[in-house]
């Protein structure tokens, strides 16, 4: 990592880390203090970020557009609500070891697969190991018969689809429409304590810090440029001896795996997780927060994640209907305006800036500089 | 030099290898082979299987039947393309294809042989001197050490093509495809990519296809020509000129002729 | 002769009074004739006493006879009166009042089938209504009428000249079982043309014969409904076939034609899928069509494509709501206008759409995927500020409501057929304009080679905006065809996308034939598996099933083997 970039990173780790959630320990009476909804609301932000790399790894350097992460996201997040519910234990509204759902839709004995969740570690492994199994799995047969291109986005959201009408029915036992929720503790801490949820905070940070290292390691490595390589050109990694099925299932399975963390950590920040925040309208979403932030930059990756959450959740809460609306236009400036995002956007500028001042220094604007700028802007 | 004498000598060999596109015969029955260390010119009209005979060599497509035996003894029918690049060949496609987004030191990185091209292995890979060495020698030898840092996008049509023949070049293959390498070429372009090639027969074989007869005259020692999926004939390039099927076949008699 | 002389008998009988008063006698054809012992309850009916009254009714209703029917019916409604005319007593239904200066008339009409009864000048005979006299019925009576009544117009029922009238009424007197209802049913079987009119005739009969005291006729109906396979009875048999109060042969009877009737509806209901198949299949390929030549053209991913389709079906809504308001007596020709309106309504948004922006973005099919997927988000939005969130209602034509039985329990509804005769009209029309014209080859040679094309002269933007509204107003097509079978909401778009990729990539891009039977072989698949699995497990197979078939074939079904440009 150079040296700048490594500073920026310890600042902002800092700030995330330790200066915001101290302004929330401050007493309440005090003006600088962060409510405990806003560093929430925050926390489930930078959840999404933890996503939205995993997107960026797979789309942003390998080209694969993925309209499936919202299934892995919310296997992550079943997870995770799955040992929630079973820690809740016999102080639901029917006073029984089962869920309530269960109770309600008449099952008597607790599902098979439910039953590894009660332990802790298992659900840790789960969060990780789930979503990067079915990744696997559906990765494996995709990559391997060539389906590439709007092919593959067109195969993955028929996933979400898939998952989506699934996790949906009662008799999967998961919940149904309603999904998993109720929760009261998360490993023996009270979800309702501000200290719990400013840890819950905290695991945040530290797992966007570590999925951004993750991600940084992966780039920046010969591996990472193979898979920029195959955005350029797939055949010619092909015939320079690399799989290009096997390096794009490794950042799918990836990418998978980091939605599953994200949502891990969204459930009990949110307190909640339904089947519709699994479908295709909430997976392409992500997409966008990655278009807008800028594609093929980390730091994209993490500012459009929690931009545009966080425009979604003002317009929301004050327009509902505009929201959607917003979003649609979004997507068409992004792709007609800005290929680059915010971020890809500002480095151009920056670029094209410092290119006219060592112009001016040498009486002659730098071709080489611009050259640049417009290969980076050229079509992929 | 008559097929199947010279197996246990030859880099490449096939034989009686048929490719059959639902009923089109892009090669029938064709046996050719070639000498470690040749560089051999393949030429013939349209449509005589010349690009199918790449693909085969290259694993892009399955002979519908035939062996193709690189080496000693290993037979290429259904391997992948990535595992036969690693066993050592190489190919350079027509239109130039590099890495756009990549530097052109980079790109050349990318190629470079390794011992495993697995995704765990390259995730750690680190070059080593001598594989330092190699790159320098190859951007010097493409001619484009001045510009190592800049994107490979921002080539030129002819200096695209001398890094994807780099790159085939690090990559330590042992036989070379290249499919027209002059095509679309200024003069000078085409000048320097024909020593540029004789530069790189010196070690390993090459295999080219071309249409530029002048081009062929320049580098070539031996000429195969292709008609109609398989050897019309075989030899240097003057005699091969000189042969009146190939004339026949060039100025569209050879239809009338073979049919 | 011998006919003549019955005639003049009978005539004689029928109007008691009449014979004294030569200016109704000689009303020929005599207004009602009535055999001697129905001429006797026609006077009983007039009675006085309730008992005499109710006897004589109900004797006149187990008769059968229609011309009696509108005797009991007035008896209900109090129109009967009694005429004396020279001392003779007649019964008679009066009609409409009718005013004539200072005195009120009403028209007479025979009791026996309700003919008009005219006077000395031929002409209709009048008289005042205080010079009739009232028969009363009583509650009971009117009571005991009811069901005769029924009967009586299930009877005429059974002779209307519509055969559908004619099945639904022997439908109904099935399903009441009354055995009273066997004569006439046997009568209209007797005289009945109609294959489905007979069917339903004899189904009744035997649903008659099931409720039977008699365990030989019990039986032989049970037998009877088996070979009819009758649906209806189903439920009926299989509970005798339970009921062990029931006799054994009867049950055994009821047992086997349940079992054969069974066997029937597997073969029934599996038409009667394959056939919904069959008219999804249809939307499916009308969806597929428009997106599959958009995408072989410009590799253009048209998630919008979807709203487009809601577009069209919103545009018929419309079509139907200005026709109710501006030409309701021509309300059912709605649709015919709602066809070419919701094509042109999509083509119209399409082409703004290819236009505005997605001319922009050619040969970059991920960032026209993300494009008009936010595309699609603002037309689903606005249809749901515009329109409200809730579905709309849009009726179907008359001409596009019942449908033509083929089988017993099969019947091919029209809205079905309309719309799978729409889409082979569809694809048989691109197919002429693909191969047939000057634009089609154009299409085609810009799909296979947009650059060659356009330095030979072809204008390929213009060539692409063109079919790109083309396949929006396909889609438009299959929004308006989908209004008859399925709901009209804001997502309309949504439910139908994923399905039409489907059909897209396992039939090739821009493959006619491979995109038919996709179309067909998703649509077929969706609507078999539904019943058995539900349709979530459905989509979900179907989704394994076409990666599978992916693996096998990366191309789709019908992929060009051979060179082709390196990618």
């Amino acid at each position: 990592m150079p040296t700048r970039e490594r500073w920026a990173f310890l600042a902002a780790g800092t700030v995330l880390l330790v200066v915001l959630p101290v302004l929330n320990a401050l007493p309440a009476e005090s003006p600088l203090r962060i409510g405990d909804f806003t560093l929430n609301l925050f926390g489930k932000f930078l959840a999404y970020a933890v996503l939205a790399l995993g997107i960026d790894l797979i789309w942003g350097y390998a080209g694969v557009l993925s309209l499936g992460h919202g299934v892995f996201f919310g296997l992550g997040a079943y997870a995770m609500g799955m040992h929630l519910m079973l820690e809740i234990g016999t102080q639901g509204v029917y006073r029984n070891a089962l869920p309530d759902f269960m109770v309600w839709n008449q099952v008597t004995e607790l599902p098979l697969f439910w039953r590894p969740f009660h332990s802790g570690a298992f659900t840790l492994l789960a969060v990780v190991a789930v979503p990067a199994v079915v990744a696997f799995v559906f990765g494996a047969l995709a990559f391997r018969s060539r389906i590439r291109g709007v092919y593959f986005s067109i195969i993955t959201q028929a996933l979400a689809l898939s998952a989506w009408l699934m996790f949906n029915r009662n008799s999967l036992n998961l919940g149904g429409t309603n999904g998993l929720s109720g929760f009261k503790t998360i490993f023996g801490f009270a979800l309702s304590e501000p200290g719990t949820q400013r840890g819950l905070y905290m695991a945040t940070v530290l797992c966007l810090g570590g999925a951004y290292l993750l991600c940084r390691g992966i780039t920046g490595s010969p591996a990472g440029r193979v898979l920029l390589a195959i955005r350029d050109s797939e055949t010619r990694v092909l015939f320079s001896g690399y799989s290009p099925a096997a390096f794009k299932l490794f950042v799918f399975v990836v990418s998978a795996s980091l939605a599953g963390v994200a949502g891990a950590l969204y459930v009990p920040q949110v307190g909640i997780i339904t089947p519709a925040k699994i479908g295709v309208l909430p997976s392409i979403e992500m997409i966008v927060w990655v278009a807008v932030g800028g594609r093929g930059t980390l730091l994209g990756a993490v500012v459009g994640a929690v931009g545009v959450s966080w425009l979604q959740s003002v317009l929301t809460t004050s327009y509902p209907d505009l929201w959607l609306l917003v979003l649609g236009g979004l997507f068409i400036a992004v792709v007609l305006f800005f290929p680059d995002g915010l971020v890809g956007g500002a480095r151009r500028l920056l670029g094209r800036l410092e290119a006219m001042r060592r112009g001016a220094l040498r009486g002659r604007p730098d071709t080489t500089a611009m050259k640049d700028a417009a290969i980076e802007r050229a079509p992929r | 030099m008559t097929p199947g004498t010279a197996t246990r000598g030859s880099i490449i060999y096939l034989e009686d290898v048929t490719v059959d596109y639902d009923g089109f015969k892009a090669l029938r029955d064709l046996n050719f082979y070639m000498d470690y260390r040749e560089l051999r010119v393949v030429i013939g009209p349209n449509g005589a299987g010349k690009t199918t005979l790449l693909d085969v060599i290259s694993g892009k497509v399955m002979p519908t039947s035939g062996r193709v035996i690189f080496g000693k003894h290993t037979d290429l029918v259904g391997r992948r393309e990535n595992e036969i690049a690693a066993l050592g060949v190489g190919r350079k496609f027509q239109t130039p294809s590099v890495f756009a987004n990549l530097t052109v030191r980079e790109n050349l990185e990318l190629s470079l042989a390794r011992k495993s091209k697995g995704v765990l292995a390259t995730l750690s890979a680190r070059l080593d001197a001598s594989q330092r060495e190699q790159i320098e020698r190859a951007l010097s030898t493409i001619g484009l050490a001045p510009r190592a840092e800049e994107r490979a996008g921002g080539l030129s049509h002819g200096e695209k093509q001398w890094l994807e023949i780099g790159m085939v070049m690090v990559q330590d293959a042992e036989l070379l495809l290249v499919d027209e390498p002059v095509a679309g070429m200024t003069d000078e372009e085409t000048e320097r990519t024909g020593a540029l090639l004789q530069e790189i027969a010196q070690d390993r074989a090459v295999l080219v296809i071309e249409h530029d007869m002048e081009f062929v005259r320049s580098i070539a020692r031996t000429v195969t020509v292709l008609h109609e999926g398989s050897v019309l004939c075989e030899g240097p390039v003057d005699q091969v000129q000189r042969d009146e099927r190939v004339v026949e076949v060039y100025l569209g008699r050879g239809r009338a002729a073979h049919a | 002769m011998l006919e003549g002389a019955r005639v003049l008998l009978l005539l004689l009988a029928l109007l008691p009074g009449a014979v004294a008063v030569p200016a109704v006698a000689r009303a020929a054809p005599a207004p009602g004739t009535a055999a001697p012992e129905i001429a006797k309850q026609l006077t009983d009916v007039a009675s006085k006493d309730p008992a005499v009254q109710e006897a004589a009714a109900m004797a006149l209703g187990k008769t059968g006879n229609r011309k009696i029917l509108p005797l009991l019916e007035a008896l209900r409604e109090g129109s009967v009166y009694v005429h004396v005319s020279r001392g003779i007593r007649g019964t008679v239904i009066v009609g409409d009042k009718v005013t004539d200066g200072e005195r009120t008339l009403v028209p007479l009409f025979s009791a026996y089938g309700r003919e008009p009864v005219t006077g000395a000048d031929g002409k209709p005979l009048l008289v005042e209504l205080s010079a009739l006299e009232e028969v009363s019925a009583g509650r009971s009576l009117r009571l005991a009428l009811r069901p005769l009544i029924d009967a009586f117009s299930g009877q005429s029922q059974l002779a209307n000249p519509d055969p559908g009238v004619r099945r639904a009424a022997a439908t109904k007197m099935g399903n009441a079982g009354d055995a009273a209802a066997t004569p006439a049913l046997a009568e209209a079987l007797g005289r009945e043309t109609d294959r489905w009119a007979r069917h339903a005739m004899e189904e009744a009969l035997a649903l008659i014969g099931l409720r039977s005291s008699d365990d030989a006729a019990r039986a032989g109906g049970a037998a009877r409904l088996g070979s009819l396979r009758s649906v209806n009875a189903l439920d009926r048999l299989r509970d005798i076939a339970a009921d062990s109060s029931t006799a054994a042969s009867v049950r055994q009877a009821a047992g086997e034609a349940v079992k054969r009737i069974e066997r029937w509806s597997l073969v029934t209901t599996t038409l009667e899928l394959a056939f919904q198949g069959l008219s999804l299949s249809s939307i499916l390929l009308l969806m597929a069509l428009g997106l599959a030549i958009v995408f072989g053209l410009m590799g253009v991913i048209n998630m919008a494509h979807g709203e487009l389709m809601a577009l069209g079906a919103y545009a018929t809504f419309v079509m139907q709501g200005w026709f109710q308001a501006h030409l309701p007596g021509s309300f059912d020709y709605y649709f015919l206008a709602a066809l070419p309106f919701s094509f042109a309504v999509a083509a119209a948004a399409g082409l703004v759409l290819e236009r505005g922006v997605i001319r922009h973005l050619y040969g970059r099919p991920l960032e026209t995927l993300l494009l008009t997927w936010g595309v699609s988000l603002i037309i689903q939005q606005g249809l749901r500020l515009w329109f409200g969130a809730a579905n709309v209602d849009v009726t179907a034509p008359r001409w596009l409501s019942g449908g033509i039985p083929v089988m017993v329990g099969v019947q091919l509804p029209y809205n079905r057929l309309f719309i799978i005769g729409l889409a082979a009209v569809c694809v048989a029309g691109m197919y002429l304009l693909l191969f047939r014209t000057a634009a089609g080859l154009r299409i085609r040679a810009v799909t296979q080679n947009r650059g060659m094309a356009a330095c030979l002269g072809v204008p390929a933007r213009r060539v692409d905006a063109f079919t790109f509204a083309l396949g929006a107003g396909l889609a438009g097509l299959a929004g308006c065809a989908l209004t008859q079978i399925g709901n009209v909401g804001p997502e309309l778009g949504q439910n139908y996308i994923v399905d039409s990729f489907m059909v897209v990539v396992t039939g090739g891009v821009g493959k006619l034939l491979g995109s038919i039977l996709a179309a067909v072989g998703i649509g077929g698949l969706n609507k078999i598996i539904e019943p058995s699995l539900g349709a979530v497990y459905g989509k979900v197979l179907i989704l394994v099933a076409v990666i599978l078939f992916i693996q096998r074939r990366p191309s789709g079904l019908f992929a060009v083997k051979g060179r082709h440009a390196d990618a």
